[in-house]
């Protein structure tokens, strides 16, 4: 089938259709958020409640609330402490694969780019997982560019199958699947899915997402649900800020957990926070723009809004960035990474999707949580 | 005077038991002793044997482990947790948790009692955490429960005796100790707790948000040891209302 030019809100044939109303409400739930509408008034009545709801979240993402970032910051830090004390997750990512069928305009792994592309072989996956063990770490992230022919469920599986030998703590971010699928890598060992739906304002997807199966915006945002009912226990959910309207974006993304977790109360939930950075110099000039201090109200809308969520912190912010926000609404961060695939004790077989702003390994960030008074924790998930 | 705890036939001198999921590891050492606890509650899912931070080298020798089965959603996850704690030498005591809720993580009363029969039947001490309702409180007496721990408020949130009058009827109504765990916030709700007769607390949030973490133990300690002596003493009568009537109504009875 030609990808190219296929309708993004259709779904293609062998997609999985839910019933589910969930899109429809996060849609019209963003369409009405106008947040120049908010007034300091509301602001101050988020920070003073103790269960915001979807109109405090609204006010906290909004321009007038950046005023407010000191008193969100410390309002977050006591929520994240009751929730989380001071425990704060350490994983890794491991790209076993970066073959992609997809052509978005703003990624580097995009079908078009002529980049070294590779897969590891099960054998490279091995030695890669031992390398990493050997940190001490617990829980790895598989990750595979999205291409189902160089990286099928099946082969998906047997990296689950392996890592599951040597991590207690399997997640995957891979393409979105249907339900059964997600079934099966469950039982090969994964129990974590991310998939991120990079903007959620459909006019902008269709823009960006150019051909190949992700250009289809409700497969993709019913993920979640669908890896729900394949048995996973937790989801992740994030859009990439600074590609559209970030605030409605993070208003949405926040939406899009809120009712998936009401949907599925077990469903453990967490938010990614990548964004794209601004050119330099440009500052002025764009209102979309998601400089350190809109990406951390982001982040602390997050917390505040769902203060029981996961929140893990990107490597592609910088060391200073990332050790003020664990603790005070980051409750995971990576260490260790590498991004290219492979690398970690093979040489490197393929090139990076982007390039990361915090290289430390796993002995230094648990030290510098240490010295944070914060708790290094290399597992908190038993599987039954 | 001896005032013990008896849990599953072992005493207990102190009535404090501490949650240990909150805290950086190198202080629940500092804080057990401060508090005087001689029971320690632990995640199993936090336990890393052989690996890195492993809650179970923390907990200081002399205290008894109360192993959690945190991450269970069933009955029959419960007991599987249950069974791997008992198999790394965490003993024979365990703190039913099955929850299916992860935005306020209240157990599931159902799956609880399920959880607390099966774990019996394999002989272990069973502290099931529950939401106080007097019925299934009464189930798990018949379930062979060792105790039963009823929540004050939800996990985490420092609300303190929320569901007051509730524990108050498990505490009149129901002759296994009854364990206050999670939602106490401060030191003057544990003692109130003490005061109605609850047999022991637990606390873990409130002491590992506080400023000084061991000072808070400290002071958790002494509340519940003046809750305990306040409620053994007799608590002095309060007068409702506007006192007590100079001219009784039924002053008039002539016999």
């Amino acid at each position: 089938m030609n990808l190219n030019h296929i309708n993004y809100m259709e779904y293609l044939p062998d997609m999985e259709i839910l019933q589910s109303d969930t899109l429809e409400r996060v849609l019209s739930g963003v369409a009405a958020y106008d947040y120049n509408q908010y007034t300091a008034q509301d602001v101050e009545r988020a920070l003073q409640s103790t269960s915001l709801n979807i109109n405090d979240f609204g006010a906290l993402l909004s321009p007038v609330a950046q005023p407010y970032l000191e008193q969100m910051a410390r309002k977050a830090q006591l929520e994240t402490r009751k929730h989380f004390g001071t425990s704060i997750c350490l994983f890794t990512p491991l790209y076993i694969a970066n073959y992609c069928e997809n052509h978005c305009v703003y990624c580097g792994f995009n079908c078009h780019n002529h980049i070294q592309r590779a897969k590891l072989t099960t054998e490279e996956i091995e030695r890669e997982l031992q390398a990493i063990a050997a940190t001490g770490l617990q829980e790895i992230l598989l990750l595979t560019g999205e291409s189902r022919t160089a990286s099928s469920v099946e082969y998906i599986g047997e990296a689950v199958k392996l890592a599951a030998r040597y991590f207690r703590n399997v997640g995957i971010e891979i393409y979105p699947l249907n339900s059964e699928e997600y079934r099966y890598l469950n039982q090969c060992g994964a129990d974590f899915v991310s998939v991120y739906q990079e903007t959620y304002n459909p006019d902008k997807y269709e823009q960006v997402h150019l051909s190949g199966h992700k250009r289809v915006y409700p497969y993709r945002f019913y993920a979640q649900e669908r890896a729900l009912l394949g048995g996973m226990r937790g989801v992740a959910f994030g859009a990439l800020l600074g590609l559209d309207d970030f605030r409605k974006d993070a208003f949405a993304t926040g939406l899009h957990a809120y009712y998936t977790q009401k949907k599925y109360p077990q469903a453990e939930i967490s938010f990614s926070c990548p964004r794209m950075r601004p050119y330099i110099h440009n500052a002025d000039n764009n209102p979309n723009d998601v400089h350190e201090t809109q990406l951390l109200q982001v982040m602390l809308a997050y917390r505040l809004f769902l203060p029981y969520a996961g929140i893990t912190i990107s490597t592609r912010e910088r060391a200073g960035f990332r050790d003020h926000v664990v603790g005070m609404c980051a409750t995971k961060i990576s260490a260790g990474v590498n991004v290219g695939v492979g690398g970690h004790e093979e040489e490197q077989k393929g090139d990076e999707q982007f390039e990361i702003s915090d290289p430390r390994t796993v002995d230094e960030v648990d030290t510098m949580l240490k010295e944070r008074g914060l708790q290094p924790v290399y597992i908190d998930y038993v599987r039954v | 005077m001896s005032d013990q705890l008896i849990l599953g036939g072992h005493a207990f001198d102190s009535r404090f038991i501490l949650g240990s999921g909150k805290f950086s590891l190198e202080l629940v050492r500092a804080v057990a002793k401060k508090g005087g606890t001689q029971m320690v509650t632990l995640a199993l899912r936090r336990a890393n044997e052989g690996g890195t931070a492993n809650i179970l080298e923390y907990i200081p020798d002399g205290v008894t482990l109360l192993p959690n089965t945190s991450g269970a959603r069933t009955a029959e996850e419960a007991l599987r947790i249950a069974r791997l704690a008992r198999a790394i030498g965490c003993g024979d005591f365990v703190k039913v948790e099955v929850i299916r809720d992860s935005k306020y993580l209240l157990p599931d009363n159902y799956e609880t009692l399920k959880a607390t029969e099966l774990l019996v039947k394999e002989g272990f001490i069973v502290l099931p955490y529950m939401y106080p309702d007097l019925n299934v409180a009464r189930s798990l007496v018949d379930a062979g429960a060792a105790a039963v721990m009823p929540l004050a408020a939800p996990i985490g949130s420092n609300k303190g005796l929320a569901t007051k009058e509730f524990i108050q009827i498990l505490v009149d109504e129901i002759d296994l100790p009854i364990i206050v765990d999670a939602g106490i916030g401060r030191p003057s709700q544990a003692c109130e707790a003490m005061e109605m007769g609850v047999d022991a607390i637990m606390a873990n949030t409130a002491i590992a948000t506080a400023g000084d973490v061991g000072e808070m133990a400290a002071a958790f300690k002494l509340a519940i040891e003046a809750g305990r002596r306040a409620y053994l003493s007799g608590l002095g009568r309060v007068l409702e209302g506007q006192g007590e009537a100079s001219s009784p109504l039924t002053g008039f009875l002539e016999d």
